[in-house]
């Protein structure tokens, strides 16, 4: 789950990490408050999860406190890249003398997290390790040692940088990896993480991805999502316990475990349609969890028809074909729908959806060339 | 024969005592699975489905000489578990549950490879070794004894690949779901080598998909074997920075996409299908193959 750039702030803040001094504004009249209590030159940042963001101009410069009004004005309800700018972070303008890179990502490979330090910040960092990979110091953090002060050390030594702000920047890694460990990340970045005119180290800019599969375990953060401007039926779908994303497409999809859906869109796409959405209703579905599934689905603009594919092992496929046939009564389905159901209580699953006239299919590519016809 | 488990496996339940526990329990009973008890703490001294249960792994190993275990305790609690299965000794460890997260599992993947323990998943269906021992929840009428071996990321698109295999006249040796998560305790690189020593298996499938780069380093590995594997890599039309279900089926930072998995595979002699049901010509090519050699 992303998290915005104010709330990573907040998360590094209150673990030691220095930040630029400043807060999150909803209205211009509080970035002018803000930009006053400041009393320096700010920045406003659009809080919105673009790429970009910059370019797209979403961060932009004011000199005094009522620049800063017109400017929060201007960006507050405005559309970057097809987002709306809820909310701007108010901070003091840094006097820049370095940019550095920092980050902390969940490194699957070696299956350690893995510490990441540049002197090249500022720029795309993918970029960096693509053209000049020595640049970046790496260390898989060992996970019973944890991060050591001395590798902190090493680690800013061998990315090559200033050797004055050494001691800062262990410090501010210090506090980035305790944060990262508090919150269940898998990715923190600091990009780019400023060594100001006066020396002090801080975070210019700060992303931080949260683990969804910790975020049971940190009920507060989980309730950020609902502030963050994700997909609205994706949202749905979360409060409903239902792994959905939206896709733009016109057929929608369902189907019972992640790999067999993600081989039901490229299915899909070989018959020569384009779905409109991934939906996994899991294992031991039951009909309801089903109906809300389709409902979903029948959320989803712009579908013109629905391919359900289901290989019966843990769930049953009368189960499913119950919810099919009450969710066509109940949403008024009017869109064509095709049913590939095989496996546990199949015989079952059949009878139910001939008896109410569903196309059914005997195999997922039959299924998948069907619904395609259908929507042609 | 076939990997990992066989006929002689004894087996624990962690979680018997649950709904999905129970459940499961029973269709790996009967399947012949030699299950001889299970561990919920709290629950030692009771029965359930005629076989006792213990408050731990280690009593439940020193009264019955298990050497693998099938996990379906809560998420909450499921490291946890790991944890006690690979401290009490067993030699497979597979873990159903999903949803543990993975500053978690890094610490129990070390763990357990220290202990020499092999842990499937988490998030994973578990190991068949057709017509011997089933372990996990992968539905067992679908699997028949013959020469071909297959690991997966995927829990149902294995069944769908097994069940084209079986009704394909091509039975298989064993099918391993090494689960969808991100952190995972066996890879394909692990299992590529039992698979290559195992006398029974022929050939090869492996169904990978977006996200991570298991199959990547999967293809440096086969380049160097000798028993021809097939691959199928889903998700080729799932989009960037979108998770598709599982917690590893996403395309970040430009890598991890199917186009880079397909190409890494291909150049390792890899045959790769274009969708699940072409898979059993291409194993049958492959055997063919095998056999106008020897």
């Amino acid at each position: 789950m992303k998290i915005h750039e104010y709330q990573a702030k907040e998360i590094l803040r209150a673990h030691g990490a220095m930040t630029p001094r400043g807060r999150v504004a909803t209205t211009p009249e509080e970035a002018f408050e803000i930009a006053t209590e400041l009393g320096t030159a700010v920045v406003i940042k659009a809080q919105v999860h673009v790429g970009g963001r910059g370019k797209a101009g979403g961060i932009k410069v004011a000199h005094d406190a009522r620049a800063a009004r017109d400017i929060a004005e201007a960006m507050l309800g405005s559309d970057l890249k097809g987002l709306i700018v809820e909310k701007v972070l108010v901070e003091e303008a840094l006097d820049i003398a370095q940019e550095y890179y920092l980050g902390i990502v969940l490194d699957r490979n070696v299956r350690r997290h893995t510490v990441m330090v540049s002197a090249e910040g500022g720029v795309d960092i993918e970029e960096v390790a693509a053209r000049s990979p020595e640049k970046i110091a790496k260390l898989p953090i060992d996970p019973r040692m944890g991060l050591a002060e001395f590798q902190m050390r090493q680690l800013c030594y061998d990315a090559a940088l200033d050797r004055r702000v050494i001691s800062s920047a262990c410090k501010f890694l210090h506090g980035l990896y305790q944060a990262y460990l508090a919150v269940d990340a898998n990715l923190a970045e600091i990009n780019p993480l400023v060594v100001t005119a006066g020396g002090e180290v801080t975070a210019a800019d700060a992303k931080i991805n949260i683990d969804d599969s910790a975020l049971y375990r940190h009920p507060k953060i989980a309730d950020l999502a609902e502030e963050s401007e994700a997909d609205e039926i994706e949202m749905e779908a979360h409060r409903r316990g239902i792994q959905y994303v939206r896709l733009d497409g016109d057929i929608g999809v369902l189907g019972n475990g992640a790999g067999l859906v993600m081989a039901t869109l490229d299915e899909v796409k070989n018959a020569g349609g384009a779905s409109a959405n991934f939906l996994d209703i899991g294992g031991g579905a039951r009909a309801d969890l089903v109906l809300n599934s389709l409902d979903l689905i029948m959320m989803t603009p712009g579908v013109e028809g629905i391919f359900c594919n289901v290989f019966g092992g843990i769930t049953r496929c009368d189960e499913v074909a119950q919810g099919i046939i009450e969710a066509r009564t109940k949403l008024n389905i009017s869109v064509p729908m095709v049913v590939r159901l095989t496996g546990t209580n199949e015989q079952e699953g059949r009878h139910i959806l001939a008896e109410a006239g569903v196309v059914a299919a005997e195999s997922m590519q039959e299924g998948a060339a069907k619904i395609v016809e259908l929507t042609r | 024969m076939g990997i990992l488990i066989d006929k002689n496996t004894k087996v624990i339940v962690q979680g018997m005592s649950g709904r999905e526990g129970e459940f499961h329990a029973r269709a790996m009973i009967e399947y012949g699975t030699n299950v001889l008890a299970g561990v919920t703490p709290g629950k030692g001294g009771t029965e359930v489905l005629g076989k006792p249960m213990y408050d731990t792994v280690k009593d439940a190993v020193e009264a019955t000489g298990a050497n693998a275990s099938v996990i379906f305790v809560p998420k909450q609690f499921a490291a946890d578990a790991i944890l006690e299965a690979a401290s009490a000794g067993l030699d497979v460890v597979a873990c159903i549950t999903d949803g543990i997260p993975a500053q978690d599992m890094i610490r129990v993947v070390d763990y357990a490879q220290e202990r020499g323990v092999r842990l499937m998943g988490p998030n994973c269906p578990g190991i068949v070794t057709a017509d011997e021992c089933k372990l996990g929840i992968m539905p067992g009428h679908i699997f028949s004894p013959g020469p071909v071996g297959l690991m997966s990321r995927s829990g149902t698109l294995t069944y769908e690949v097994v069940d084209r295999l079986t009704r394909a006249g091509l039975g298989q040796t064993t099918c391993v779901g090494v689960g969808g998560d991100p952190i995972l305790g066996t890879r394909f690189i692990d299992l590529l080598p039992l698979f290559e020593a195992d006398d029974q298996t022929e050939a090869i499938v492996l169904i990978g998909e977006i996200g991570g780069a298991d199959e990547e380093a999967a293809a440096e590995c086969i380049a160097t074997m000798n028993k021809p594997v097939v691959g199928l890599i889903s998700g080729r039309t799932a989009p960037p920075g979108k998770r598709m279900g599982h917690a590893g089926a996403i395309i970040s930072g430009g890598s991890g996409t199917a186009e880079a998995k397909v190409e890494a595979l291909t150049a390792a002699g890899v045959p790769i299908a274009d969708a699940p049901y072409d898979i059993p010509a291409l194993v049958k090519q492959q055997l063919a193959r095998n056999k106008a050699r020897a």
